[in-house]
């Protein structure tokens, strides 16, 4: 362990900010296999609902210039499954905390959702999925008003004794506001970016790839504009922020930290490079030293300030 | 699943879509992986300019070396027909469940249409070699597209071709000729790759138990991004991990 990677969560310490982003890590076992995941930070498992779901017909995945889209719609097991099998079968694997994204379709099963998560063992932080763009009549509804964001932040909070962090869509005219509204409700800090709505169509048959029509961009394409809200959010709240969005290198990981971010979600990357986030594990040091940084906490924000 | 470098040894046009590629495999640990390829599985191909792998079904191993027979779809498999004799791929191998072999009793039926067929001869070959009576069955859309006709026969399987349009072999779809033809044989079991609409007439028309494969677009193809679900009697099922072969009868298609 190199404790010049150790970040802060508030009062959750992790050995270093890279957190596979949920649903491109599954739920870590099938990483496991290929190599220790006890080398990363804290793994965010894929997002749960109270219900187990199938999600949105196939086709499922698109892509386009340096990422893709999906509108896989929450397809998971459901929070009982999750808490009961799953869970308990990457414990025995993996000792560094565990991330919980957790989606409701109204208040009351984000409220059930995060006392379920908030006793599960090893559960260090809860992830309140705001954000989602595949789901109707849930998910980003929460995300894109302030007060309907303020709402969910405070129900979770209330009942949850785990640090709370609200994931928060980049589809929204000022993610400012939504970040203000979350931090005034009590949240113990943020993350984003979720991915953007967009959207392929296929030249020959003239109909979108997408059963579902329109789905999330994800992939190195958005790093730029995930950048931009981190350092927006992180100059206005007070809280900590988890960057996320199109991150696939080293050099990523640091400018997002400079940017304002106390820790990193790693996301699509995973699916094309499934050895991506120990590969950056491993090269963060080297290039600490070539630029000259002895901590990594040292530069969170460095160059909102 | 490991990621392998591989060096392309040949990459040819078999008819005027499709294409087959050798690659030699350059490490020890590579090769023990091809040992343990299962006819069936695929592997996921890294493509310089395309951001996500293309999954491409396996055809043929031997002992160095592993064969892709591919159409030209997109961007992604146009880039690799462009592939030149010596240049290296990125592969995460091998992936998926493939065809069980073992339950092929005595006389299995091979049915595969179109870009559907690469995976049936890998199948074709252990079970000759295990001693079984093997039909194989391949639909294509007109004599320009037949392909692997050769391999299958010389292997010595019972070999019937169809298409479409009658331009060789028998006339029409696959289902049509296994209607004039299967009458007598007793097939033990079915192993089929192809169209959506051909495995849903074969699983509807052919009364004995079988193993139907799958396609459908991925994200990572290892199981952890739930990209390319397909309906089965017991729920979702991912077609990268718990497929691409299904039991005919638990696909809901």
């Amino acid at each position: 362990m190199n404790s010049r990677l150790n970040i802060s969560l508030g009062r959750l310490r992790l050995q270093n900010p890279i957190i596979p982003a949920s649903g491109t890590y599954g739920f870590g076992l099938e990483f496991a296999k290929l190599y220790d995941i006890n080398c990363l930070g804290a793994l965010c498992i894929k997002g749960t609902t109270v219900q187990p779901r199938y999600g949105n017909p196939s086709p499922r995945i698109a892509e386009t210039e340096a990422g893709m889209l999906n509108s896989v719609g929450l397809q998971n097991p459901g929070v009982d499954k999750v808490t009961a099998d799953i869970l308990p079968r990457l414990r025995a694997v993996y000792h560094q905390p565990i991330v919980a994204n957790i989606s409701g379709f109204s208040i009351e099963e984000y409220v059930q959702l995060a006392k379920q998560m908030s006793d599960a063992e090893q559960v260090e932080l809860i992830e309140v999925n705001i954000s989602c763009p595949n789901v109707h009549n849930g998910g980003m509804a929460f995300g894109t008003d302030p007060s309907a964001a303020a709402e969910v932040t405070a129900a979770v909070k209330a009942v949850s004794d785990k640090p709370v962090f609200v994931k928060l869509s980049p589809n929204v005219t000022d993610i400012t506001r939504i970040a203000i509204a979350c931090e005034q409700a009590g949240a113990d800090g943020l993350c984003l970016i979720n991915t953007l709505l967009g959207m392929r169509i296929d030249l020959r048959t003239r109909k979108p790839v997408l059963a579902n029509k329109y789905g999330g961009i994800s992939g190195s394409c958005i790093f730029p504009l995930a950048l931009r809200m981190v350092n927006q959010v992180s100059r206005v709240c007070q809280i900590p922020v988890i960057g996320c969005g199109g991150i696939s290198t080293a050099s990523d990981v640091i400018e997002m930290m400079m940017a304002g971010a106390s820790a990193v979600e790693i996301g699509a990357a995973n699916l094309t490079d499934p050895y991506v986030c120990m590969n950056i594990i491993n090269e963060l040091p080297q290039l600490m030293d070539k630029l000259g940084i002895d901590n990594l906490s040292d530069i969170i924000g460095i160059t909102a300030r | 699943m490991q990621q392998l470098r591989f060096d392309i040894s040949h990459n040819e046009p078999l008819t005027r879509d499709i294409f087959r590629m050798w690659l030699i495999c350059r490490s020890e640990a590579g090769c023990r992986a091809l040992k343990s390829v299962q006819a069936g599985q695929f592997a996921n191909v890294s493509i310089n300019g395309c951001f996500l792998r293309r999954p491409i079904s396996i055809c043929d191993i031997d002992d160095r070396r592993i064969c892709f027979v591919y159409k030209v779809v997109g961007k992604g498999t146009a880039a690799m027909s462009e592939m030149k004799q010596g240049e290296e791929l990125d592969i995460l191998l091998p992936l998926g469940t493939g065809f069980n072999a073992d339950n092929a009793g005595e006389r299995p039926l091979l049915v595969g249409g179109g870009v559907g067929v690469p995976p049936l001869l890998l199948l074709a070959r252990q079970l000759i070699s295990a001693g079984k009576e093997t039909t194989v069955v391949l639909g294509f859309n007109t004599k320009q597209d037949i392909i692997l006709a050769d391999e299958f026969r010389s292997m010595g399987c019972n070999l019937t071709i169809v298409t479409v349009d009658g331009s060789e072999g028998q006339k029409g779809f696959v289902t049509n000729a296994l209607r004039l033809t299967d009458a007598g044989h007793n097939h033990t079991y079915y192993y089929a790759c192809g169209p959506v609409a051909m495995l849903k007439a074969l699983q509807k028309e052919l009364g004995i138990s079988g193993e139907l494969s799958m396609e459908e677009r991925m994200g990572c193809g290892f199981g952890v991004c739930m990209g390319c679900t397909c309906n089965t009697q017991d729920g979702a099922r991912q077609v990268c991990t718990d497929g691409p072969v299904f039991d005919s009868r638990q696909l809901i298609l």
